[in-house]
């Protein structure tokens, strides 16, 4: 490495060559360094896995085999019944989650696209102020504007009622708790998809617009096309994190349109339901979360990384 | 003239999310500020300006206090020991191991999966019963004939929060070990190959060249630790429901606004959330946004 930086200078010493016995045993020094390393790794592997093996194994015991002695133990018959009845008491849930988190996933992309692309590559006076302030929306706490929210709702659902006639449209239902998550994800959105286009050649949005394009012809037909990953990376992170949410859903949400995690909490919640149906149903509420984790975790993972500020 | 058309249709498309975050952050925000300083206690009354007042008073109610108290005791334990698994983690995993795909799925995980729905299984696994009628660790302990360990976990009057931080850690150690391994990776094998030749041992190498360039990372994971621990929510009530033993602050504001239906109240509180995560985001924020310009 220094012979390279300093070409100038005379052939370079010899390196001492290491007497084979002790390069030997530098060899084995790693080796064991590298097993201590993988033997570490293999244990807390086995830690994280923990709950997962006791959500697994519980949820297919019969409630015979409830009694604590055996609570470590694989269930001597495996049964599906805790899950059928996990599914039963779940199912609305599920539904409502569904109904939430798709179409809220896809209005955040839509939007963050827009903000990004402005954000990134079609700035105006005091974009970068602005796009601060846009960021702290990211990490204020939910609780800070949850009352006036609730008040806000409310008074949405009389002015619709006083129109239309439709009760309970926006407090209460899946369209309010829809609008907090989508207006509250606005700042992450954006921050995802503005990152991704600051590494879109400068050169391209320009030539669009030597040619003549207007803002919405040059995203169109050049910043749109590239945008696939950006898109899934944001996809994923709000479907999970609505999937996922609990605060806004516990306050702005009624026994009709409670989501999965709410309706999960008031089953477990309750004394009397066996821990064999609490698990089947935390599994059932995870599974659309961990799918996608597993299929697309390389997206989400950027989702995550994202979260860190870190374009 | 043409310069204001060339950015103005760019300020019109972004309008509707800036007038958004207006209204839903900074107008709610400041709306929950004006009403914790009033005195609307039921949902009826009009409330009437009084100043800080429920600001102080809240710090002669026991359960505030202790909520407080709680908050601090988790964050210390959950912001460290996240940190230090994580970068544990990391430090392992960062010259490259066989498998390490795999390692790096079963880690970060449990970020995929909502705090309701581990919130059952830790219940499960630190249930407090001991003995013949443990389960959970408990039992696990009692089997492997390690009895001593057996403890009430977050229904320890003294430490129950420290045992709450526990399923915070394992949730969200896995992503601290991705922000580290980033970090140690970007970090450029020229250094410590130059170190190396100036005859720097392996741990001085890590000493001096590797761990100074990790100090922005760790920053970063600090902050983000910090702010998710101070508004704690989900992961508490599906452990242990609105007990006072593990009340925080997030369960105290939702205790007074659907228990004692006090908005005022629970408006004050949540101000000293915001008030809290400020402290820690806002400098972060700026810092940011400098350290990106430089670049």
């Amino acid at each position: 490495m220094t012979a390279a930086t300093t070409p100038a200078a005379p052939a370079a010493p010899v390196p001492p060559v290491r007497d084979a016995r002790d390069g030997g045993r530098a060899r084995t020094r790693a080796g064991w360094a590298r097993g201590v390393r993988l033997a570490l790794l293999l244990a807390f592997l086995v830690v994280f896995l923990i709950p997962i093996y006791v959500l697994l194994v519980t949820s297919f015991k019969p409630l015979t085999e409830a009694d604590p002695s055996r609570a470590w133990a694989l269930p001597e018959v495996w049964t599906f019944e805790p899950w059928r009845v996990a599914w039963e008491k779940l199912a609305p849930g599920i539904v409502n989650s569904v109904l939430l988190a798709v179409p809220g996933a896809l209005i955040s992309a839509v939007l963050g696209s827009m903000n990004g692309y402005v954000l990134a590559r079609w700035r105006f006076p005091g974009a970068d102020v602005l796009f601060t302030l846009l960021l702290f929306g990211m990490f204020i706490p939910y609780q800070g504007v949850m009352i006036p929210l609730v008040q806000l709702l409310v008074k949405l659902n009389e002015i619709t009622e006083a129109v239309t006639g439709a009760q309970g449209v926006f407090y209460g239902a899946i369209p309010g708790l829809l609008l907090a998550h989508v207006v509250y994800g606005i700042p992450i959105c954006t921050l995802i998809f503005r990152n991704y286009y600051v590494t879109i050649p400068e050169e391209l949005i320009e030539a669009a617009r030597v040619d003549g394009a207007g803002m919405l012809r040059t995203y169109r037909s050049v910043v749109l096309p590239v945008s696939g990953p950006a898109f899934a990376v944001v996809v994923i992170w709000q479907f999970t994190s609505m999937w996922n949410d609990f605060l806004f859903a516990v306050f702005l949400t009624g026994p009709q349109s409670w989501p999965t995690t709410v309706m999960l909490n008031n089953i477990a919640g309750a004394q009397t339901v066996p821990y064999s149906q609490q698990m089947a149903a935390a599994l059932l509420a995870s599974i659309p979360t961990m799918v996608v984790y597993v299929l697309l975790g390389r997206f989400f993972m950027r989702g995550l990384m994202a979260g860190a500020l870190k374009g | 003239m043409t310069r204001v058309r060339r950015w103005l249709p760019g300020l019109l498309l972004v309008m509707p999310s800036l007038v958004a975050i207006g209204v839903f952050v900074y107008g709610m925000l400041g709306w929950n500020f004006r009403l914790a300083m009033t005195d609307r206690h039921d949902e009826v009354s009009e409330g009437f300006f009084v100043g800080l007042d429920n600001f102080f008073s809240l710090w002669s109610q026991k359960p505030w206090v202790i909520s407080v108290h709680h908050a601090i005791v988790f964050t210390a334990v959950f912001v460290l020991g996240a940190l230090a698994l994580g970068w544990l983690l990391a430090f392992l995993m960062e010259k490259g191991i066989r498998g390490e795909g795999t390692f790096r799925a079963v880690y970060l995980f449990p970020m995929a999966v909502s705090f309701v729905a581990t919130g059952v299984v830790w219940r499960w696994l630190m249930n407090s019963a001991r003995d013949e009628r443990a389960v959970g660790l408990n039992r696990l302990f009692d089997g492997l004939g390690l009895d001593a360990l057996q403890w009430g976990w977050f229904r320890d009057q003294d430490w129950g929060m420290a045992a709450m931080a526990i399923p915070a850690i394992w949730q969200i150690s896995g992503y601290v070990m991705a922000l580290f391994l980033a970090g140690f990776r970007g970090v450029p094998e020229e250094l410590r190959e130059a170190a190396r030749v100036d005859g720097c041992a392996e741990w001085q190498v890590y000493r001096h060249v590797v761990l100074p360039l990790l100090r922005p990372v760790t920053l970063s994971a600090l902050i983000i630790l910090g702010h998710i621990s101070l508004k704690v929510f989900d992961l508490i009530v599906a452990v242990s429901g609105k007990q006072i033993v593990t009340y925080v602050p997030a369960i105290s504001m939702w205790v007074a606004v659907f228990d004692s239906h006090d908005p005022a109240k629970g408006a004050a509180i949540a101000s000293y959330i915001v008030l809290a995560v400020s402290v820690f985001v806002v400098p972060y924020l700026v810092w940011s946004l400098r350290r990106e310009k430089r670049s």
